[in-house]
């Protein structure tokens, strides 16, 4: 295969790896723009999301059934446990920003090894629910991560029609601004806190679940999405949705190039490098505006 | 403070390294070995200690120091036949060098963004240790036993292997920096620190350049990190991967939280209660990192002070 093809399937390579990452991502963005608070444990509501599946597969004869059940009880349930989290852990900590990241690294290992001790320490794979090939002139692309993309992109025009258009949105989009000025017109800050906490737990986890049958359900399979997330977060800038997409792309893509040509750790090395690149240029990261 | 005062602290941390120094004796084997570790382990918390306690700087990267020390000393142990005194040299100057170019870059922001800043650094410093596998052998590590030449104590050699080197190495070295640590916090210097901690605008306003205070606290932190992780792969001969991972960033920031915050002694009760709970758990069940996950939860929520800080809220307030 020549130099074209080959940036052509590292591109390819590369969207798929964004649009999961952009949902993801998004999640731990919202939750840093709304409560101000940094969740070290995102990734372990990936990783929840990529068990749940695989355990919705076992216990669901044909791969659609149990991925589409997948679809809607692993988010549920991952939510109900960062509404838990919120509740018992968080709230009591009254979001205080360091507080909270010592916090999180807690539930991390809590959620870790609960894994470990009940799921066990082996990959399993996922037999992709859809399956057909794509052809192009010089390779066949597997169809089910072109799904991927797709159900992603859903859940991302989902996200930002839930933030632009719906009284929760607005309420979430208030508290961002200005906490005080939003409680004084009568918004419900516990409430949207505990809201978006689960909103964006959901999030990682409906991307666990799509990434399965891509990847196998791993207890420690939750580093490099969260890694991964926080470059795409503070290239976006903290709390900007516009700009999560945005850096996404760049990170998927230069991901999916260097993977290619390369090789995967020295692309997770390159992107890295690539924040510190951003850190030195702007503090506040490309997108993101002033914060005192 | 008062020269009474002054001998009251520094005779409280000298008791502390003779009880250290008595107790081999009365040690039985296993503890003795283990105490050695934590001694060497606690020097890592230490230096973090510096940084989060006396500077108000949290890093969730401090492997990365740790393991510059741990890689400086052991590689030229391995590859070109160094002796100990100057693979220690080495390794405390790989980690001065790593938290002088990172402090560099990662000073120019604080708070919560700094935090991220150090866990991407120490990530990308963990998978160039695989990256580069073929010199580091990655996970598997680097054995140095038999490559590192015995000492020399006025004609009678003793090698690495020895029990009585391993713990009275860990314990030379904790009383350095033990004593070079409350030097600093008790200095001019250390004073700037905590005013940074407690307002930084502040201390900017009575004319202290910040950045270079916080660049000179993260060196010497990563110094000392540098310090144990040489020391760690010297006396235990290993260098592994293992020890750059984020799991041991994390584990300095849970000993300081546990000992207590801002106290000079906070570090060493914090390391040895952890070791110890984690090799009790052990007894009755694998799950250790369930043991990690509950210690930080319930310190966060119902004793951030720590150890020492309680003590020295309620009843020994001269504590340092």
């Amino acid at each position: 295969m020549s130099f074209g093809p080959h940036l052509f399937l590292a591109l390819l390579e590369g969207t798929v790896t964004a649009f999961v990452l952009a949902v993801t991502a998004l999640g731990l963005s919202l939750v840093f723009g709304v409560m101000r608070i940094v969740n070290v444990a995102h990734g372990e509501f990936f990783m929840l999301g990529a068990v749940l599946a695989s355990l919705c597969a076992g216990l669901v004869g044909s791969p659609l059934g149990g991925f589409l059940f997948a679809l809607v009880a692993a988010p549920l349930a991952v939510g109900a446990i960062a509404l838990a989290a919120d509740w018992l852990v968080l709230r009591r900590l009254d979001y205080h920003p360091e507080g909270t990241i010592v916090a999180t690294i807690g539930l991390l290992y809590i959620l870790q090894q609960a894994v470990l001790t009940f799921y066990g320490p082996d990959a399993r794979p996922v037999t992709a629910p859809v399956y057909f090939r794509i052809e192009f002139p010089w390779f066949g692309y597997s169809g089910y991560k072109i799904v991927v993309a797709a159900i992603s992109a859903l859940l991302l025009a989902a996200t930002w029609w839930l933030l632009t258009r719906t009284r929760l949105g607005l309420y979430m989009r208030a508290a961002q601004q200005d906490l005080e000025m939003a409680q004084a017109f009568g918004v419900p800050a516990r409430r949207v806190y505990a809201i978006v906490f689960a909103l964006g737990a959901m999030l990682a986890a409906a991307a666990g679940v799509l990434v399965v049958p891509i990847q196998q359900a791993h207890y420690l399979m939750g580093l490099d999405p969260l890694l991964l997330s926080f470059i795409v977060v503070i290239i976006g800038g903290l709390g900007s949705v516009k700009g999560t997409l945005v850096a996404a792309f760049v990170v998927g893509w230069s991901d999916g190039i260097v993977s290619v040509f390369f090789s995967p750790t020295l692309a997770k090395i390159v992107a890295t490098l690539l924040v510190a690149a951003v850190l030195v240029v702007r503090p506040s990261g490309l997108f993101g505006e002033e914060r005192a | 403070m008062s020269d009474r005062a002054l001998g009251r602290v520094f005779g409280l941390h000298v008791a502390v390294i003779a009880v250290l120094f008595a107790a081999q004796f009365v040690l039985p084997p296993y503890d003795h070995t283990n105490v050695a570790r934590i001694l060497v382990l606690s020097v890592y918390a230490l230096g973090y200690n510096v940084l989060l306690g006396y500077t108000g700087l949290m890093s969730l990267g401090h492997a990365m120091f740790f393991a510059a020390g741990m890689y400086g000393a052991g590689l030229p142990v391995y590859y070109l036949g160094f002796g100990a005194p100057g693979a220690l040299a080495m390794g405390i100057l790989c980690g001065i060098v790593v938290a002088g170019l990172f402090g560099l870059m990662a000073l120019r922001t604080s708070g919560v963004a700094f935090l991220i800043v150090s866990l991407m650094f120490a990530q990308a410093f963990y998978l160039a240790s695989l990256y580069f596998n073929e010199i580091t052998l990655g996970d598997q590590g680097l054995i140095l036993s038999g490559k590192l030449a015995a000492l020399e104590f006025g004609g009678t050699q003793v090698g690495f292997h020895e029990p009585a080197l391993k713990y009275n190495g860990a314990l030379l070295l904790f009383a350095v920096c033990l004593l070079g640590t409350l030097v600093l916090r008790l200095s001019p210097v250390g004073r700037v620190l905590i005013a940074i901690r407690e307002n930084e605008e502040r201390t900017r306003l009575l004319g202290y350049d910040s950045f270079r205070y916080k660049l000179l606290s993260l060196v010497v932190s990563g110094a000392l990190a540098a310090a144990a992780g040489a020391t760690y792969a010297l006396l235990f001969s290993y260098v592994g991967s293992t020890f750059a991972s984020i799991l041991f960033s994390i584990y300095p920031l849970l000993w300081s939280l546990l000992g207590g915050i801002g106290t000079i002694l906070g570090p060493l009760l914090g390391t040895a209660f952890m070791f110890y709970l984690v090799d009790l758990a052990s007894g009755w069940t694998s799950a250790y990192l369930f043991v990690v996950g509950v210690a930080l939860l319930v310190l966060v929520l119902w004793f951030p002070r720590g150890i020492l800080g309680t003590v020295r809220a309620r009843w020994l307030p001269w504590l340092p």
